[in-house]
């Protein structure tokens, strides 16, 4: 999903910091406020943040025969929201731009509206929406990281599509072509990626519900009456 | 503990791993990385005619240094995950474990203090 240094012409790298920046500086309030509220939830912020640079290190192979990496910000979007993650999306970001030439710092507007923001948001929502439903807690993790993994990619694909309308001129016939095109690329590769995303977030998650349930409660991530059939079930 | 949830990763791991031994020892497939086929389709619709407006400060010389800084960048985030979640695992663990002692300890904890 790292759109590489340069490849986004004006104005769209502009457009996209436009509207990543104010994400970012309201997610970097949320996160002052809470730490300041909550010094205990320091270290699941840092579990969270370091799941994110473990899983966008791992480039894996695909059934398409090329490779891509996951995102791993689902952790981060179900405990924390969407604007806390973007914050972290960021910093593995600047990390990769910096010492890996992957990404770019003019194409990290785009970068971090794709996987700190779209990706996070969607996680978030199917989270919400899982959770309201009969379906097993590890099986609504799962689905809603799948899912934020492969809305990252398919975001990528509409910006890239977007700067790259076929035919020149943003029409949105040429936007769909183009964007047929990037989606082959990104979507496609992605599906098995983000179904292994998935299943390693809920993982993660057993571990965390495991040891530091109560902090899980008190972020109103997980109901009592849940943690409590998890433990019973898993303990 | 019940495993379920470990086995059902395993499996879905497995199959991956199957797939892409099968996948890989079969075909000539490239496994290239997706973001630079990107950089493929972009050239195909503008015709090649599209020159970057911005380069890399700085890139890894090689592709060992490459996979180093990779390997640098999951080992920083496994560490700190490793830290802290064992670190909770043993705090829950003491706090089970003194509370059932905790009556008779006290005293000899006053005393040492």
């Amino acid at each position: 999903m790292h759109i590489m240094e340069g490849f986004l012409p004006t104005p769209w790298w502009q457009a996209w910091f436009a509207v990543s920046i104010p994400v970012i500086l309201y997610g970097i309030h949320k996160m002052n406020r809470l730490v300041n509220e909550k010094r205990e939830i320091l270290p699941l912020l840092a579990v969270a943040g370091a799941f994110i640079f473990v899983l966008s290190s791992l480039k894996l192979p695909s059934v398409t025969g090329s490779c891509s990496h996951p995102t791993g910000t689902g952790i981060a979007a179900i405990i924390f929201g969407p604007a806390i993650s973007a914050v972290l999306g960021t910093i593995v970001l600047l990390y990769q731009a910096l010492f890996l030439a992957h990404g770019g710092f003019t194409t990290l507007g785009a970068n971090v509206f794709s996987m700190g923001i779209v990706g996070p948001v969607a996680v978030y929502l199917v989270y919400k929406a899982g959770m309201k439903t009969k379906l097993n807690f590890y099986a609504v993790v799962f689905l809603a990281t799948a899912f934020g993994d492969w809305a990252t990619y398919v975001t990528t694909s509409v910006e890239l599509a977007l700067a790259y309308p076929a035919g020149g001129a943003l029409t949105f016939a040429g936007f769909m072509s183009s964007f047929g095109k990037f989606a082959a690329v990104f979507a496609i590769t992605q599906l098995p990626l983000a179904i292994m995303e998935g299943a390693v977030s809920a993982l993660l998650f057993k571990y965390v519900v495991n040891v530091k349930s109560d902090i899980l409660v008190e972020m109103k991530v997980l109901e009592d009456a849940v943690v409590r059939k998890l433990r019973g079930t898993s303990a | 503990m019940s495993k379920k949830l470990e086995l059902i990763v395993l499996a879905i791991i497995l199959i991956f791993a199957v797939q892409f031994i099968y996948m890989s020892s079969t075909t000539d497939a490239e496994y290239g990385g997706a973001d630079g086929q990107a950089e493929d389709v972009i050239n195909e619709i503008t015709g090649g005619t599209y020159e970057p407006n911005a380069e890399p400060f700085w890139e890894p010389p090689s592709g060992e240094i490459e996979s180093l800084l990779f390997g640098l960048q999951a080992a920083i985030g496994a560490g700190v995950i490793g830290y802290f979640l064992g670190y909770y695992r043993a705090k829950s663990r003491y706090k089970k474990d003194l509370g059932y002692k905790d009556k008779s300890n006290s005293d000899g904890d006053r005393q040492s203090l």
